[in-house]
């Protein structure tokens, strides 16, 4: 298992060494972003802004108007919720290069209950015209990705786990904006995952084969921009849907596949699964508050076995 | 005793641009386009260095209307000083025009930050002279806020932030006319004395008469002087300055005049 959040944190590190216009800035959390790795090595290129998160999405327009990249941190659910607005009217509007990095996406900050808990980020982010909305399923994907958005001009939302993850792409996975992984391929569904719940998806698609129900896995890592051919491609003939994500059923990955597939001509059966309209709680670990919002491997193939049967 | 004339001049002219290019029969910022008046005057055509042909030139002085509804005056002043032609000013508010309510950078180059909604330019600015003190630029920054404006907290955390960065290549400017849109400040949400709070995050307060040529540009260089910190220059202004109906009168914040109350604006800024 490995950690996303601590991979991002010494790809930027080894990106920012290479270019000094990579600029971090965090508002009290660099410990848990891991921003904190170019705090140490190269405190020049950091900026803590201390618990101010309006100001620090501002003061990172200002870099990027002067030709700096600034990489955002905080909390998903402080950078995203305390700092909407800025987000909209400065860094989305003027379409400008910072880089948005929400850590402890999801349920993954469990002690800390719903407060700190982010399930709403990426619906608030996707409606941004100008913004690019990514969240990748191991740390592998993740330190591509982060590469990736060093070389990439424009707004961008990263959105990271606390959680970590088994690794899912091979040490040589390239990221390609928009583009789908096809994971698995089987005829009887597909299930459509992003984050931390591929891996729940990968594992729970194997021991479904064992009970006869083929599935193919399909891991969404670009939100936005979706490239509907490559998703409609990766599903192929298949008409039973599934989605599963940890984040609000409402605005998400769900609701990304929902509108594309809607949009087809041929009848598609979708079932969305996410957190249901609530808020989250404290639990005494992860796992705990995924199967408490039915979100675990045992949720997935009952719910599978429920799409397939009718 | 030269300078101050021209500059009059120049101020009486931009009144003028600011109530052609609002116009007669349509809602506008008159109030606090006119009331920094003087200011933009000041910064365009005394103070800060730039090329308007070459509006992206490194190293340049840039402005930030942080009360991005004050657009008009900005406008008239970048139109007189050839950032586009004159005639443009008509275009404002309009489909497709790089006018924009509230100013754009994507559409109007000379413009160097998106404002509109409150409280945000000094943050940007702060982002600004933190790059350049990296690049070893030596522009200088202006940031223009509302006195209303400072009701929003994020000009307090960019306060607090610009004095612990040391960024003395930064001066905020607050046009202290006093109103906001539903009435005075003082009744509405009072902000109180403006200078000890200034001083408290760590700044150089400077108080002019705002409608005062001679002050501005004294103001201006004392800021440039302070090389230990951010200077803000306090200036109090009267809202709606220049139009006798329009002075101090809450409803012009934006607002909107007939056919003859037009014609009078023009005729007492003959």
């Amino acid at each position: 298992m490995e950690s996303c959040r601590v991979w991002y944190g010494r790809e930027l590190l080894a990106l920012a060494k290479e270019d000094p216009t990579i600029v971090a800035l965090d508002a009290d959390l660099s410990r848990s972003t891991m921003s904190t790795f170019i705090e140490q090595e190269l405190p020049q290129q950091f900026f803590e802004i201390g618990i101010a998160e309006q100001n620090m999405v501002g003061i990172a327009a200002g870099l990027a108007l002067n030709g700096m990249k600034p990489f955002v941190h905080s909390f998903a659910v402080f950078l995203t919720g305390r700092a909407y607005d800025q987000i909209r009217q400065v860094i989305a509007y003027p379409a400008l290069n910072v880089k948005l990095v929400g850590s402890s996406a999801g349920l993954s900050d469990f002690g800390d209950g719903a407060t700190h808990q982010s399930l709403e980020d990426i619906s608030l982010m996707r409606t941004l015209p100008n913004m690019i909305v990514i969240s990748p399923a191991d740390h592998v994907q993740t330190k591509a990705i982060t590469n990736y958005l060093t070389g990439y001009r424009g707004p961008a939302y990263l959105r990271l786990s606390r959680a970590e993850t088994e690794q899912i792409f091979p040490e040589d996975y390239r990221f390609a904006l928009g583009k789908v992984d096809l994971l698995l391929q089987g005829d009887d569904l597909a299930i459509i995952s992003t984050g931390t719940l591929t891996g729940t998806a990968l594992r729970a698609a194997r021991r479904m084969e064992a009970q006869g129900i083929k599935a193919t896995v399909i891991n969404v890592s670009t939100i936005k921009p979706l490239d509907r051919k490559d998703l409609l491609k990766a599903i192929g003939g298949i008409r039973r849907v599934l989605t599963i994500e940890e984040h609000s059923i409402y605005g998400g990955l769900g609701s990304t596949v929902a509108e594309i597939l809607i949009q087809e001509k041929c009848g598609y059966h979708l079932k969305s699964m996410g957190v249901r309209d609530l808020f989250g709680q404290s639990g005494e670990n992860h796992q705990e508050l995924l199967k408490h919002y039915q979100l675990t491997e045992d949720d997935l193939i009952a719910a599978a076995a429920a799409l397939t049967s009718d | 005793m030269q300078v101050e004339k021209k500059l009059q001049e120049k101020a009486k002219e931009l009144r003028r641009e600011i109530i052609r290019m609002i116009g007669a029969n349509h809602v506008g910022h008159f109030g606090g386009s006119l009331s920094v008046v003087e200011i933009m005057t000041v910064l365009y055509f005394h103070q800060m260095k730039y090329d308007p042909l070459n509006p992206n030139q490194k190293g340049r002085d840039r402005l930030v209307l942080s009360k991005g509804h004050s657009a008009p005056a900005q406008y008239a002043a970048m139109a007189l000083a050839g950032y586009f032609p004159r005639e443009e000013l008509l275009s404002l508010k309009q489909l497709g025009s790089r006018l924009q309510g509230h100013p754009n950078l994507a559409c109007l180059p000379g413009i160097e930050a998106n404002t509109g909604s409150l409280g945000q330019g000094l943050s940007m600015v702060i982002g600004m002279a933190l790059a350049e003190r990296l690049q070893k630029e030596r522009g200088r920054f202006y940031v223009i806020l509302g006195d209303g404006e400072l009701q929003e907290g994020q000009v307090w955390e960019a306060a607090m932030a610009a004095a612990n960065f040391g960024l003395h290549t930064i001066t905020a400017i607050v046009d202290h006319n006093k109103l906001q849109a539903t009435g005075p400040i003082c009744q509405r949400m009072n902000v109180g004395e403006l200078r000890p709070k200034w001083e408290a995050f760590g700044w150089q307060v400077i108080e002019v008469n705002g409608h005062s040529i001679p002050e501005l540009i004294q103001a201006f260089q004392a800021a440039e002087r302070n090389v230990k910190g951010p200077t803000v220059i306090i200036a109090h202004t009267v809202k709606g300055k220049g139009v006798s109906f329009m002075e101090g009168v809450a409803k012009y914040h934006n607002g909107l005049v007939n056919e003859n109350e037009f014609q009078q604006a023009l005729a007492e800024l003959e």
